[in-house]
């Protein structure tokens, strides 16, 4: 059992935990991720490792609620536990310094470019930010971004925060700003985004790097479910990845693939509703 | 004593090989419950009664773990099924397991002398039966130790070849862990073969038999990531390792469509259903996606699982797809008869050329070519030659892939001084010693894909051998210290 030491909560529906998870602090790095499993009848999804604390023997979470399982996870409260917690999984990303590089984080995805632009930072880039939401509550780790970054820039959809628009738009214009030299991109967030950023920093022929969410079992290399195309070969996101060179990964495919069980997630969620009790009655 | 004992080997020539009960092909097709019920204690006695007690038992020289097969079924015939088990477990820890899973018919029965003219002694129903009956009257306490030794052992991998190693180096006194990646232990046994032909609360009982030998077991622990073979021989303090992590990536076939939603591995599928009891959704949270006409693709153990599970799970149309004949199906006779029963399809000689699907990139179709057989390959069966101009469609809306799997690259890439083969296995001597001193390895991990008994028995090898070594590395220690001395 992993025990939950902290709770926070970001956004109404994003939750920040620390966990008791003593082997698995130690050796995360950027670009990991872990398996949780909340229950014993539980399923097991796959969540960044956004920090660790080696001498605490703890490892950080940051979730959102969309369905059954992030839902219950968010309910649980410091001293509770999670059933089940292995890593650190997937190939770290290799931190090197490019000079300057534009990292682009979209939701939740912030959570997963965190460690990375904080890696990067300490490898000596200068480092550029874009962190996008829907609106301004889903916009999250703007403080620390800040911390890492030369400059955040923040945008929304609805315009409630920062600029409004989308996240390419700033990107854009940073590309085309000469003087700041950016010679990679790392995004991660809605694979419509990261495919949005991608047919644009092709363009500028800028490398750029992609996380991919892919549905996983055992996170391990496997099941194969979490397999994607990237230029025309088959690559397990759990192991190959989950970073990619976004100029070559089949967004479209993946966009698809990642729809598989919606129709049962929408069960077993409606279901999930159904048996608890409204939280903010 | 049982009225059989005194029977003639003409007079028990002429009983006839007892079948084992089972659950009707009707009922057990709609449920995951296990479809063999084995023997009850009268048709064991009968079938004990057939075993001519050869003088050279070569059924022994045919088990993998060399039971001592003449003892135990003569036990059978006295009722001293206590002694029965007894004398499997000196050979064999997995007794409940191997009743089950085995592939008699190739070991200790293709041998059987009764089997030379009649039918063979069904050796395995026995095992089967004398492991049930130590199971349902509580007759299991764990092994005595003798000595207690002070070296650690790390097991890596809790499927058959890591739960023997770690059962055996108990024995002999060794304080051992076992690391498993997975949340529950058993590997294979627990994410491969499903329950209806290995129920869970036989592999629940053994891994808590294990503990109670002194067994430490850690899950949620992926060996070359959590930590590495190096940390754990440097940092952890373990004296040796043995590596069973089996051959876990699965192969897909290369065709166009294979990213198609609706296509399975048969090692995603049958992890949902029986790691994941997505049979069992939304109670559990696992969700599956299957439809009504489901193609499994292969020939073996594997696909027998997927196809018969995907009966299960309400597949209406379940076909078999493999590109040989019937003849060179690797899968057990016994699975193969049991699936015809359950209304299974087999689509043999058929290669599948690429999935198809509709404008939601879900699977509609399966196109496929006639084959036929040529000369035999390097297998030594008769190799599938493409008929031109045979293609044809089949609609399905589920495709899983059975077609084999390989090791698991993270150990491999993550270790010093491990040498590898074909395919990522890695290379061991006779006596599963790898090439790196103190490492050793076992099961599909070396094998590239076998059976349950086979790791078995290279986890029993292996723990021997790692006895060996540890002794000697003692020895040369103490060797080293009396030379300083000196």
């Amino acid at each position: 059992m992993f025990r939950i030491i902290q709770k926070e909560r970001l956004a109404s529906t994003i939750t920040k935990f620390v966990v008791h998870a003593p082997y698995i602090a130690p050796k995360r790095r950027p670009g990991n991720f872990a398996i949780i499993r909340v229950v014993e009848s539980g399923e097991r999804i796959p969540l960044t490792l956004v920090d660790s604390d080696p001498v605490a023997g703890t490892i950080t979470l940051i979730v959102q609620a969309i369905g059954k399982t992030t839902q219950l996870l968010c309910s649980l409260q410091e001293g509770d536990s999670l059933r089940d917690v292995v890593g650190p999984l997937g190939t770290p990303t290799p931190i090197e310094n490019h000079g300057s590089v534009a990292c682009v984080g979209g939701g939740v995805g912030t959570a997963v470019i965190y460690p990375i632009a904080r890696g990067l930072r300490e490898a000596g880039n200068n480092v550029y930010s874009i962190i996008g939401g829907r609106t301004s509550e889903l916009v999250i780790l703007e403080q620390e971004m800040a911390r890492v970054s030369n400059r955040v820039i923040t945008t929304t959809d609805d315009g409630s925060l920062g600029r409004k628009g989308i996240v390419t738009d700033p990107l854009r214009e940073m590309l085309d700003d000469r003087s700041l030299g950016i010679s990679a991109v790392y995004a991660i967030g809605p694979l419509p985004m990261m495919k949005a950023v991608s047919n644009l920093t092709r363009n500028y022929g800028v490398p750029t790097f992609v996380s991919l969410n892919a549905i996983m079992v055992d996170g391990t290399g496997m099941c194969g479910g979490c397999r994607v195309t990237v230029d025309g070969t088959m690559k397990f996101a759990c192991v190959d990845g989950p970073e990619f060179d976004g100029h070559k990964v089949d967004f479209d495919e993946l966009i698809m693939r990642n729809r598989s069980y919606t129709e049962l997630e929408r069960l077993a969620h409606q279901r999930y509703l159904q048996t608890t009790l409204p939280e903010h009655a | 004593m049982s009225a059989f004992n005194s029977l003639k080997p003409s007079e028990r020539m002429k009983i006839p090989r007892q079948g084992s009960l089972e659950q009707n092909a009707g009922e057990r097709k709609g449920n995951f419950l296990e479809v063999s019920f084995g023997f009850n204690e009268e048709r064991a006695q009968i079938e004990a009664a057939r075993c001519l007690e050869c003088t050279n038992p070569v059924c022994t020289e045919g088990c993998p773990v060399g039971i001592d097969i003449r003892s135990f079924v003569q036990r059978i015939l006295m009722k001293d099924y206590a002694g029965a088990v007894q004398t499997i477990r000196q050979a064999n820890s997995l007794p409940a397991i191997c009743g089950r899973v085995c592939p008699q018919e190739e070991q200790c029965e293709a041998v059987c002398t009764l089997g030379k003219k009649h039918e063979p002694v069904a050796i395995g129903k026995l095992e089967r039966f004398v492991a049930d009956y130590e199971m349902t009257h509580n007759l299991f306490s764990p092994p005595m130790v003798e000595t207690k030794r002070d070296e650690k052992v790390a097991i890596v991998g809790s499927g058959p070849a890591g739960l023997t190693c770690a059962a055996e180096l108990s024995k002999i006194g060794y304080k051992v862990t076992l690391f498993e990646a997975l949340h529950a232990v058993g590997g294979v046994l627990r994410y491969g073969i499903p329950e209806f032909r290995l129920p869970r609360t036989i592999l629940d009982l053994e891994a808590e038999r294990i503990k109670a030998m002194g067994v430490e077991i850690i899950t949620n622990f992926l060996v070359g990531r959590t930590a590495t073979v190096d940390e754990l021989m440097d940092e952890w303090g373990f004296s040796a390792v043995f590596l069973g992590t089996g051959a876990g990536t699965p192969h897909f076939l290369g065709i166009p469509g294979e990213g198609l939603t609706g296509v399975y591995s048969a090692n995603e599928f049958l992890t949902r259903v029986n790691l994941m009891k997505a049979y069992q959704f939304p109670d559990y949270d696992t969700p599956i996606r299957l439809g009504k006409n489901v193609a499994v693709i292969g020939g073996g153990n594997t696909a027998m699982d997927a196809v018969r599970t995907a009966r299960r799970l309400g597949a209406e149309r379940a076909v078999l797809v493999y590109r040989r004949s019937r003849q060179e199906m690797p899968a057990r006779l016994e699975e193969v008869h049991h699936a015809e029963e359950e209304g299974i399809e087999f689509l043999m000689l058929t290669n599948p050329l690429r999935i198809i699907g509709d404008e939601h990139h879900v699977v509609t179709s399966l196109e496929c070519q006639r084959m036929e057989l040529g000369e035999p390959d390097d297998s030594g069966r008769r190799k599938p030659i493409p008929v031109a101009g045979s293609e044809f469609s089949i609609a399905v809306d589920t495709v899983i892939e059975a077609i084999g799997q390989q090791p698991n690259p993270i150990i491999q890439s993550t270790t010093s001084g491990l040498k590898t083969g074909k395919r990522g296995v890695i290379i061991t001597d006779d006596r599963q010693q790898t090439s790196r001193p103190g490492v050793f390895a076992g099961g599909d991990l070396s094998r590239g894909g076998a059976t349950v008994i086979l790791a078995m028995r290279d986890g029993k090898q292996a723990a021997n051998s790692i006895h060996t070594y540890l002794q000697s590395v003692q020895l040369s220690t103490v060797d080293i210290t009396d030379s300083m001395t000196g």
